[in-house]
């Protein structure tokens, strides 16, 4: 079935599928969101157990969608994974160390003689929340500003800037889409948190969540419209299709949205979705705007990385060595990987299916008060 | 190819690899076995509705998710760091080990995280029968999980199914069944896994012992004791049959390490099994030192396990470095002499590509062919260099064969005292279980100390050495993030210890 498709077909179905992985890790990211209002929304010991609770059951798959992430890339785009991981070294590892930290703290917090205290663990969690998310989004902006790098004949990677890959967090541009996205995890962290926890009894709780939306969505205004602007006006790193030489193209990512319209609709329908969750939530006393955020973001996200990766674009350029940029078709899997993988990838269905029905019976009734203050308190984070 | 080689820089990214993987290696191991510990407690609980059993399946989880989350975050370190440290391996054989990796996140981790949150918070939330479909299906995510990279760990150690591609100078997967059943994936992946159910038999061993002679959850102890026992007991069996198998596979793919792990020079007909002895550490392969400065022998047993044939010749490790041509046998000498013509192929293939001299190219691959599969040891200088650490391996080895011989006395005392009803009166060897757990840690990284010091220089077997394998990073940015993952790992460390004394200190009937 796949082996008959050509390489270029598979190339971009994989483009596809991990932008799609990418964006979905963009939703899950609600967790991390949640994680940096915790000290913001949490007043008491019982609200902060709610909090930690209500994210505590879904942190794993958000961590999961990460690790899923980086094996997908590898396997589909190995020369990404060798030149980003192993070039902007210290980027990636600060990333993962905030990660790391996090792992163990919703296990770790609440557990009696756990030597570095509560305040400590919740720490790391808002770290993992901030700092992590806003480097993970500064990454993705070099997909667009460029990193600085070169390749040899042999296909094996120099970096040529000292700071290994920090030098994306000090570009406007980068920042701003990190912050942007820190500023809309934390919008999904409240929608998701107004869905999932039963406020009965914690009315202010609930008042303090409803306005957290609508707050931060206001933060995350500025750095989406510098982004958004930024990109529109900007030169991009384009390649011509016979040759493979890559140039500076003027307004380049403007041109990807009006010749794939496709892709500047799911922008638009994104934004409109998360502007309505944030509606619906924070006017309307309505609780799901967590599915039209969700959704709105996971839009947003394939608009972002199809821009980056379709219409002769590279998506991962050299600012050192034009040539040396990385595109979907020169730093993809072998023909035969890609259909061996894309077999693999049948059963992506089946486990969304099982993820969606056991958080189905599961969120079934929302996490309450007395569940987390009850006899079963002593299993809960 | 690569124009200089950073040796301090490649030492400390073994180095943090080493760390990293040794640090995840305490709690992965606990995973899988304590998984299927927990699902057997839970069942019998489901089974025979006695409210015992689930106050003793939710014990062992409580250390069980202790145990998950500093796993957890050990592993997401080793999967980037392949990239992050060992970026030149990444580009020439992620065509190839990409796939097992992200196998394993699209059909493993998901079950283990998605039925991770049934089994802790679903008690009140799911049906009894899907609870502990629950708790089954994170038993068998986690071993699905330790599948998929010990098949592309197993691939390191035998590269199968793949041919070299000159034009983009990487290694290309040709076949996925191979890769997925080559005999060293399935040997690694059966001796692995069965060694974390016998190393999480040990762990509840040590644990109900410590109650036992404190005569505390005395009921709780017992039971746990039995199952533990059973379950240690056949891993114990399935751990010897498996490791016999892996050797086996090293006698024919890795003869190297094999010579290493029994400190043979010289090879020889109806070789001798080493029972005991004392390595000299400062014999050199091309000395004549003696190897040993004490020996014991089994006569003719290392012919029958490498070869299953007695009186069989088995390669010393000078004849691997120097040759043997009676016995047919290529040094690393001549091997290097090819891997460096494979080498010069490979630049002058480039070139005449570059030039558009088709003819020029066609050539020099045909040359290239002839030599490809020693392309590795073109990196080396000098064939002593294909040596492993000979006694770090030979003592990492016997140490866990002889531990490996100890276990399933261990359990099958266990089990013989607990049915006569006796254990709890058998102080000495409640001490002994009590310790027991710690000797399995042992055990458990002298296998890996083993399998991945013993395939040293290699990365890839014969393909690709480490000192090629690595980043193009300076051994000061390595040396640094070494530290930090010292320091955060160990702070991580020291706070389970604590919270799971402190757990197994309150124990079953809460606080």
């Amino acid at each position: 079935m796949f082996g008959n498709l050509d390489t270029t077909t598979l190339q971009q179905l994989w483009w596809i599928i991990d932008s799609l992985v990418g964006s979905l890790f963009l939703f899950l990211i609600f967790v991390q969101g949640g994680q940096t209002l915790l000290w913001q929304l949490g007043k008491t010991d019982v609200e902060k157990s709610l909090i930690i609770n209500s994210l505590g059951r879904k942190w794993e798959i958000t961590f999961t969608t990460l690790v899923l992430f980086g094996g997908a890339l590898f396997a589909a785009f190995p020369k990404f994974y060798a030149t980003s991981f192993g070039g902007a070294y210290w980027v990636w590892i600060l990333i993962l160390f905030t990660f790391i930290i996090q792992a163990v703290s919703y296990e770790f917090r609440k557990k009696p003689n756990n030597f570095l205290g509560e305040k400590v663990y919740e720490l790391f969690l808002f770290i993992n929340g901030s700092v992590g998310i806003l480097l993970i989004g500064a990454a993705v902006g070099t997909f667009f500003t460029g990193s600085n790098f070169v390749l040899n004949e042999y296909n094996l990677v120099t970096w040529t800037n000292p700071l290994r890959g920090l030098e994306a967090a000090f570009s406007l541009f980068n920042l701003s889409l990190g912050l942007f996205l820190v500023f809309n995890a934390r919008v999904l962290g409240a929608m998701y948190l107004l869905n999932n926890i039963d406020f009965t009894g914690h009315e202010d709780f609930e008042a303090r969540t409803r306005r957290s939306i609508l707050v931060n969505f206001l933060w995350s205004l500025p750095f989406l419209l510098y982004f958004v602007i930024s990109l529109v006006v900007m030169d991009g790193f384009g390649f011509d299709p016979k040759t493979g030489i890559v140039a500076m193209v003027s307004g380049k990512y403007l041109g990807n949205l009006l010749s794939m319209p496709l892709v500047l609709i799911l922008l638009l329908a994104g934004l409109v979705l998360v502007i309505w969750g944030v509606v619906t939530t924070g006017f309307r006393g309505k609780n799901n705007g967590i599915w039209f955020g969700g959704l709105g973001t996971v839009l947003v996200g394939l608009a972002v990385f199809f821009t980056a990766g379709f219409n002769n674009t590279a998506f991962y350029p050299s600012k050192a060595a034009l040539q040396s940029s990385l595109t979907i078709y020169n730093a993809s899997s072998s023909h035969y990987t890609l259909t061996a993988m894309s077999y693999v990838a049948l059963i992506v269905p089946v486990v969304l299916a099982y993820i969606a029905y056991v958080w189905y019976l599961m969120d079934a009734r929302k996490i309450s008060a007395v569940e987390v203050t009850g006899k079963q308190a002593d299993e809960m984070y | 190819m690569v124009e200089q080689i950073d040796l301090t820089m490649v030492n400390w990214a073994r180095a943090q690899f080493a760390l990293t993987a040794m640090y995840h290696w305490i709690f992965v191991p606990l995973t899988l076995g304590l998984s299927f510990l927990i699902a057997f407690f839970e069942s019998i609980y489901v089974k025979t509705e006695n409210e015992e059993w689930k106050k003793i399946a939710k014990f062992w989880m409580i250390l069980f998710g202790i145990n998950f989350a500093i796993g957890v975050a050990t592993g997401i370190i080793l999967e980037f760091e392949f990239g992050t440290n060992w970026s030149n391996y990444s580009w020439m054989v992620g065509d190839i080990f990409g796939a097992p990796l992200a196998v394993e996140g699209i059909a493993a981790f998901f079950l283990e995280a998605t039925f991770f949150a049934v089994m802790f918070f679903g008690w009140e939330r799911v049906s009894k029968k899907f609870h502990l479909f629950s708790t089954w299906m994170v038993a068998i995510g986690s071993n699905l999980s330790a599948l998929w990279i010990l098949v592309a760990n197993g691939w390191m150690q035998f590269p199968t199914g793949m041919a070299f591609n000159p034009d983009t100078a990487r290694f290309e997967m040709q076949d996925f069944w191979a890769v997925l059943f080559s005999p060293v994936a399935i040997s690694k992946f059966t001796h692995t896994t069965s060694s974390g159910f016998l190393l999480a038999s040990l762990f509840v061993i040590t644990i109900s012992s410590w109650y036992l002679l404190k005569g505390r959850h005395i009921q709780m102890a017992k039971k746990s004791i039995l199952v533990a026992a059973v379950f240690g007991l056949l891993a114990s069996a399935y751990v010897g049959f498996t490791g016999d198998e892996a050797a086996y596979n090293d006698a024919h793919k890795q003869p190297m390490k094999l010579a290493a792990f029994e400190g043979l020079y010289d090879g020889e007909k109806g070789a001798g099994l080493m029972a005991a002895g004392i390595i000299n550490n400062s014999k050199k392969v091309n000395d004549d030192q003696d190897a040993f400065h004490l020996e014991i022998r089994i006569p003719g047993l290392l012919s029958l396990l490498a070869n299953r044939k007695l009186g069989s010749f088995v390669p010393g490790i000078k004849d691997l470095v120097y040759g043997n041509e009676k016995e047919n046998i290529m040094g690393a000498s001549e091997k290097i002499k090819k891997g460096k013509a494979a080498l010069e192929q490979l630049a002058l293939y480039k070139k005449a590509k570059k030039s558009g001299d088709n003819a020029g190219a066609e050539a020099t691959l045909t040359v290239f062919n002839q030599n490809k599969d020693y392309l590795g040891f073109g990196y080396l200088n000098a064939p002593e260099e294909a040596v492993p650490p000979v006694p770090l391996v030979y003592y990492a080895f016997h140490i866990m064969v002889a531990l490996g011989g100890l276990f399933p006395i261990i359990f099958l005392l266990y089990l013989f005292f607990t049915l006569k009803g006796t254990i709890i009166h058998q102080k000495w060897l409640l001490a002994l279980g009590v310790i027991s757990v710690f000797l399995g840690f042992v055990a458990s990284q002298c296998g890996w100390i083993v399998a991945e010091v013993g395939r040293q220089p290699w990365a890839i077997q014969d393909l690709l050495p480490v000192t090629v394998a690595r980043s193009n990073l300076t051994a000061g940015t390595v040396q640094t993030t070494f530290f930090m993952f010292l320091a955060i790992f160990t702070l991580l460390l020291i706070a389970e210890i604590r919270i799971m004394l402190k757990q197994i200190q309150i124990g079953p009937e809460g606080k």
